[in-house]
């Protein structure tokens, strides 16, 4: 038939051989077992069985009155949402009235939507024909003349432009076309400011020799005494509420820390990180070293920091180890000393960029 | 004549009450009124006993009674001087009256079985019991004691309480309080119902893995303000509707998943059905 | 005197002209638009009935409904993240500084009357759609509908559920709440891990630093503007191709592979269709009435510092997300001082390859059977053992990435360690589609089987009869000749057989296609013959002992002797 006329080209694969059935032409498709001559054969459409709508006038009408019914039902919805919208104010704030106001508004809506939608399906399967009807298919193709029309257009096209001929006008138009859209990807540069280095900020962060540890999100410092064990603070640098909206928020996105305290002895520093805590409180950075999540659910007795978004955890008592989940690397460790006031400082800014990974971290 | 009719020769009317007999329902009564005597008569006696007891934290008779009730039901795994056995349970010397409150008013303690934590469970003890057994620990050392009722009465600043609550309890609780895993079979419980004087003690101590929220981390207007926020998110209506138990997009998407799209298949089931 | 149009071919002055208002607007829009060439080729187009065919329907109607909600969001969502106080009727949020993307959402919800409701309308929505997206894949796929010549309709599907998710994502974004605004903070964090540009995209993506104050207005354009352009144009080019091919149908008695059987869509279709678009709609404004969603107040703003518990994506992005909780510790190198973040390259790669291989399995599949006829009768799953097989490995592999997602939900909720639950989904995402597939495949198997002997032997009728002998048979009533095509009229596809090519060599691509047509077709039920029913009509009463069929027939498989 005329929609699997294709022959196969290449001869490098065939039918399975061994069957008792004759391997067809290699045009029905390779892998394709032809049904073998007593297969059965279509019966045709079944029967067709009437309705009990059909055939009883008083289940017509029944259903017919359903239908109507439920279209004035739709109706009523729309009014009914209408009034809703005028009857239930919530200018006064109460929680209990924008409640209630949603509520009918939306009952209205979906009554009035449910109402139009069930109302023409039921239509439609109980009054309307349902005589299953058969149309020919086409294959997706064109017939032999439209293609034969088509390839001579083209044909005619190329003659009278000399498309296929003038291989100069051809290459530099197809040259032109590709270089037309450079100046607007070009332009996407814009999308970022043109005069920072991302990589040298990813690298800093507003921490530095002096700088006050304070409470997130009061401000205000925190004292060496007030910190007790088992305790956690959240911190940020002191400066950092004062700082104009646009910085802030980026600033706090690497400056936020943890501080916790807990007993000296179950503190495990290496002797080059002895002077980075003070008396058994030590400060992490609270950006997860995974995709950059606050990483803050501490646990006070297991000293295990959890990060929600992940389940990246890392071990406070031992350098802020990554101990399971999908984090890389330790948090970085905030090196910090108390002032002559007794109030926490940083000692310097992190010794290592803070939150995740990226392709420049380790270079200089 | 049968034993239903009467002299008359005819049964008595519906509902007459036979002679001398008595009525079959009688004894359903009987127990019915017992019951709600007996039942009564218990919630009433509870009801004096955990009303407002007003008990004396630093009188002799309440620590003695609550040493007496330590003995009995702590000592077995925090010691008898309750200077708490290693590996089993910790000392109480210093925790302050305000631990016991806690972990003893929800039920946490007496501890049921060892595990990751200890779980919430109906207390074991009246109010009364548990202020004597708190004035008895804190006798043994300072420590934190039970907050007043101004601190935990809900009536704080909900802005603030807010916004101190997101930033130091969402991440374990939720930012609706809901509940949040920690490691190794640990959670942070859900937070609807607390009383505020256990969500005050609970910020205080630091019970278990939760950190200690001294008062110098959390002031205690602060702790009252996000106490002011818990019970203001607990009471209030929801305005979308079904909170879905504010889990989250989680909830929403098992919701759509099960109950939208399987209301929807059923429809389009019912509508390429043949009609009757 | 004629006032109509002046053509050369004569008009028919005698012509009256309709006289009804419905045949005088018919006639004027006609002349202005040929409007009668459509109602002639479309009016009564047959479409097949199932409902398996309405859930493409149920995700353009729900993108109607998010259009529609939409629309009227846009009328009061401002995308600016410039700060502002907030004084609206949310008091917990009264007097916080928080962008104007948020109070504008919040103010949608507390101070537009229906606001909420039209915003919950959309949220809904937008979940319902791309879940039926997913399900109608579904059934592209284990009915075979993405054959030839469909294939570049299944490629353009599958750009819409992709498009779809872009879509979600960059919407719950807009309002500038933690919730999103943590979502942000994980990609921004993904895209740093890309390696040599990875930087450089995070700033040009938001702008310089995260989170800056660029991000919300740039996914506004995207999400009212750019995706939704996409997605009108590929839902156009799905539903012409729809059009053009005609649409599939199931196998059964009447329906051929150069038929369509079904109702005409004047009015049949219009009613019900057109009735289905408002059960759609009506259903997602009941579920918006009643249940809450994105309740972006108790978030609060977005802020580096807080987070919540229960931090997921929604539920479409979910198994992007549960990829990367799946990935163990410690997977960064650091060569030349370069820093390799194996730990996003790793889930990256796998889900670039899972949606490259789902992209492009009908060219797999075709190039396998090298089937190269055109398919309009779909396939029973169950006749199709190995492809619906691969399709359920494909959906356990996905489900399972999509349950990590949630790992620490499971965890509170079944009282496990999150720990526990992680390790359990990685050892099942490696075991679970093999499993998956294996057990999948045998079902089928048994189905045909099952399909077989049905058509061989028909239903167990429940009576019990005792024969002269004294045995006791049940008696089967055989199937009509109607139920018994739709068992027996699939087809058996066999392996190819390797052979060397025309220069005598057998290459490495022909080995392999022959090898993975071997692994799709090499077990295999073939249908029911009639020469084979015959053979087994020859006592009636005595085909309920399964001791008798073995005999009777060339074992279960009817099958020709395999080649090797």
């Amino acid at each position: 038939m005329a929609e699997d006329a294709h022959s196969d080209e290449s001869t490098a694969v065939a039918p399975a051989h061994g069957s008792e059935h004759s391997v067809a032409s290699v045009d029905v498709g390779l892998a394709v077992v032809p049904a073998p001559e007593d297969a059965f054969q279509d019966p045709g459409l079944p029967p067709h069985h009437l309705r009990v709508t059909d055939t009883n006038p008083r289940r017509q009408r029944r259903a017919q009155r359903t239908v109507f019914s439920l279209f004035y039902l739709s109706i009523a919805g729309s009014i009914f949402a209408v009034a809703a919208y005028m009857a239930f104010p919530i200018e006064d704030g109460s929680f209990t009235a924008i409640r209630i106001n949603n509520l009918f508004i939306g009952l209205g809506i979906a009554l009035a939507l449910l109402g139009l939608g069930f109302g023409a399906v039921h239509w439609a399967k109980a009054l309307m024909g349902d005589h299953e009807l058969t149309d020919p298919r086409h294959p997706v193709r064109g017939s032999e003349e439209t293609r034969a029309r088509s390839i001579e257009i083209f044909q005619q096209a190329n003659e009278e432009s000399g498309f296929g001929r003038r291989t100069l006008i051809r290459n530099t138009l197809i040259g032109a076309l590709i270089a037309f859209p450079l100046p607007a990807v070009a332009m996407l540069r814009g999308l970022a400011p043109q005069n920072q280095d991302p990589v040298a900020l990813l690298k800093e962060t507003m921490w530095d020799k002096g700088v006050r540890l304070v409470r997130d999100p009061l401000g205000t410092p925190i004292k060496a005494s007030d910190v007790t064990l088992g305790s956690v603070f959240h911190v940020i640098p002191d400066g950092l509420n004062k700082l104009p909206h646009d910085e802030m928020l980026n600033a706090k996105a690497k400056a936020i820390v943890l501080l916790v305290r807990m007993d000296p002895s179950e503190l495990h520093e290496t002797p080059e990180r002895k002077s980075w805590s003070y008396d058994g409180i030590v400060a992490y950075s609270k950006v997860c070293t995974h995709v950059g999540c606050p990483v803050a659910l501490y646990e006070q007795q297991t000293h295990h920091l959890l990060c929600p978004c992940h389940q990246s955890q890392f071990d406070i008592s031992n350098g802020a180890a990554v101990i399971f989940g999908p984090a890389a690397r330790p948090l970085p460790q905030l090196p910090i000393a108390v002032d002559d006031e007794g109030y926490l400082v940083a000692q310097s800014d992190f010794t290592e960029p803070v939150g995740p990974s990226f392709w420049e971290r380790d270079k200089a | 004549m049968t034993s239903t009719e009467n002299e008359t020769g005819r049964r008595p009317a519906r509902g007459a009450r036979r002679k001398g007999k008595r009525h079959p329902l009688a004894t359903v009564a009987l127990l019915f009124i017992g019951l709600l005597i007996t039942g009564g008569a218990y919630a009433a006696i509870n009801a004096t006993s955990s009303a407002t007891a007003e008990v004396d934290m630093n009188s002799p008779q309440t620590i003695e009674q609550g040493q007496k009730l330590f003995v009995a039901n702590c000592a077995t795994c925090h010691n008898m001087n309750a200077e708490g056995v290693p590996g089993v349970a910790p000392s109480l010397i210093g925790v302050g009256a305000a631990s016991v409150d806690f972990q003893v008013g929800t039920g946490r303690m007496p501890m049921s079985f060892q595990g990751p934590q200890a779980l919430q469970k109906p207390p074991q003890f009246t109010d009364e019991q548990i202020k004597q057994m708190a004035a008895y620990i804190a006798s043994l050392a300072p420590g934190p004691a039970i907050p007043s009722e101004d601190l935990v009465n809900g009536e704080g600043d909900v802005a603030m309480g807010g916004e101190l609550f997101r930033v130091n309890c969402a991440m374990c609780h939720n930012v609706a309080g809901a509940g949040g895993a920690l490691t190794e079979g640990k959670f942070a419980p859900d937070l609807s119902g607390v009383s505020g004087s256990h969500i005050f003690e609970a910020m205080l101590t630091g019970p278990q893995n939760m950190p200690v929220f001294n008062d110098t981390n959390i002031t205690p207007e602060h702790k009252k303000d996000i106490i002011a926020y818990l019970k203001f998110i607990d009471s209030q209506t929801s305005v979308g509707g079904y909170a879905l138990a504010s889990l989250g997009p989680v909830a929403e998407g098992l919701f759509i998943w099960i109950f939208g799209a399987g209301v929807i298949i059923a429809i389009t089931v019912w509508i390429t059905a043949r009609s009757n | 005197m004629s006032t109509a149009t002046t053509t050369d071919a004569p008009r028919t002055t005698s012509f009256s002209g309709p006289s009804t208002f419905t045949g005088r607007a018919a006639n004027y829009i006609d002349e202005r638009t040929s409007i009668s060439a459509v109602v002639r080729e479309f009016g009564r187009k047959i479409f097949p009935d199932h409902w398996s065919f309405l859930l493409g329907e149920v995700a353009l109607y729900s993108f109607i409904v998010i259009l529609i909600s939409g629309t009227f969001l846009t009328f009061f969502f401002q995308a600016s993240m410039a700060e502002v106080q907030y004084n609206g009727a949310y008091v917990p949020l009264k007097g916080m500084n928080m962008s104007v993307a948020l109070q504008s959402t919040l103010d949608i919800s507390y101070e537009v009357r229906g606001g909420l409701l039209m915003r919950q309308i959309h949220h809904w929505a937008a979940l319902l759609f791309i879940a039926a997206m997913g399900l109608h894949m579904l059934r592209i796929f284990f009915t075979g509908a993405f054959r030839k010549p469909r294939e570049l309709n299944w490629v353009v599907g599958f750009t819409l559920f992709i498009l779809g998710m872009a879509e979600g994502f960059t919407g719950y974004s807009l309002p500038d709440d933690l919730l999103s605004g943590n979502g942000l903070r994980i990609i921004d964090g993904m895209i740093e891990g890309i390696p040599i540009v990875g930087t450089w995209l995070s700033f040009l993506l938001f702008g310089g630093e995260f989170p800056g104050s660029d991000i919300v207005g740039r996914l506004y354009s995207l999400h009212i503007m750019i995706l939704p352009a996409m997605v009108i144009l590929f839902i156009a080019i799905h539903l012409v191709f729809v059009v053009v091919h005609m649409h599939t149908q199931y196998p059964g008695p009447g329906k051929t592979n150069r038929n369509v059987v079904g109702y005409p869509i004047l009015p049949v279709y219009a009613a019900k269709a057109g009735g289905f678009f408002f059960v759609v709609f009506g259903v997602i404004a009941l579920i918006a009435t009643f249940f809450q969603i994105n309740p972006i107040w108790n978030y609060g703003p977005y802020d580096p510092s807080p987070v919540s518990a229960g931090t997921q994506p929604d539920w479409y992005i979910g198994f992007a997300d549960g990829m990367l909780r799946l990935i163990p510790s410690h997977l960064e190198t650091v060569w030349f001082g370069y820093t390799f973040t194996w730990y996003i390259i790793i889930p990256v790669a796998i889900l670039g390859l899972f949606i490259v291989l789902v992209a492009v399995y009908p060219f797999i599949e075709s190039w396998v059977t090298g089937d190269k006829r055109e398919h309009h009768v779909l396939d029973r799953p169950r006749n199709a053992p190995t492809r619906t097989a691969i399709g359920v490995a494909g959906v356990v592999f996905y489900a399972v990435m999509w349950a990590a997602a949630s790992s620490d939900l499971i965890a509170t909720h079944f009282m496990l360690t999150i720990e526990g639950v992680i390790i359990t989904l990685q050892v099942l995402l490696v075991i679970g589609p093999i499993i998956g597939y294996w057990v999948t495949k045998r079902v089928c198997l048994a189905l045909q089987r099952k399909d077989r002997s049905l058509a061989l032997h028909g239903y167990e009728s429940g009576r019990i009869v005792r024969l002269p002998g004294g045995e006791y048979i049940e008696v089967h009533k055989p199937l009509d000749e109607y139920e018994r095509w739709r068992l027996v009229s699939y087809e058996s596809y066999a392996p190819l057989m390797l052979r060397p090519d025309r220069s005598g060599r057998i290459t490495f691509a022909n080995r392999l296609r022959v090898g993975m047509s071997r692994w799709f077709f090499e077990d295999r039920i073939a249908p029911v013959t009639r020469a084979e029913l015959e053979a087994g009509h020859g006592d009636h009463g005595a085909h309920g002992a399964p001791g008798e069929l073995e005999g009777g027939h060339d074992g279960d498989h009817g099958l020709p002797p395999a080649a090797h």
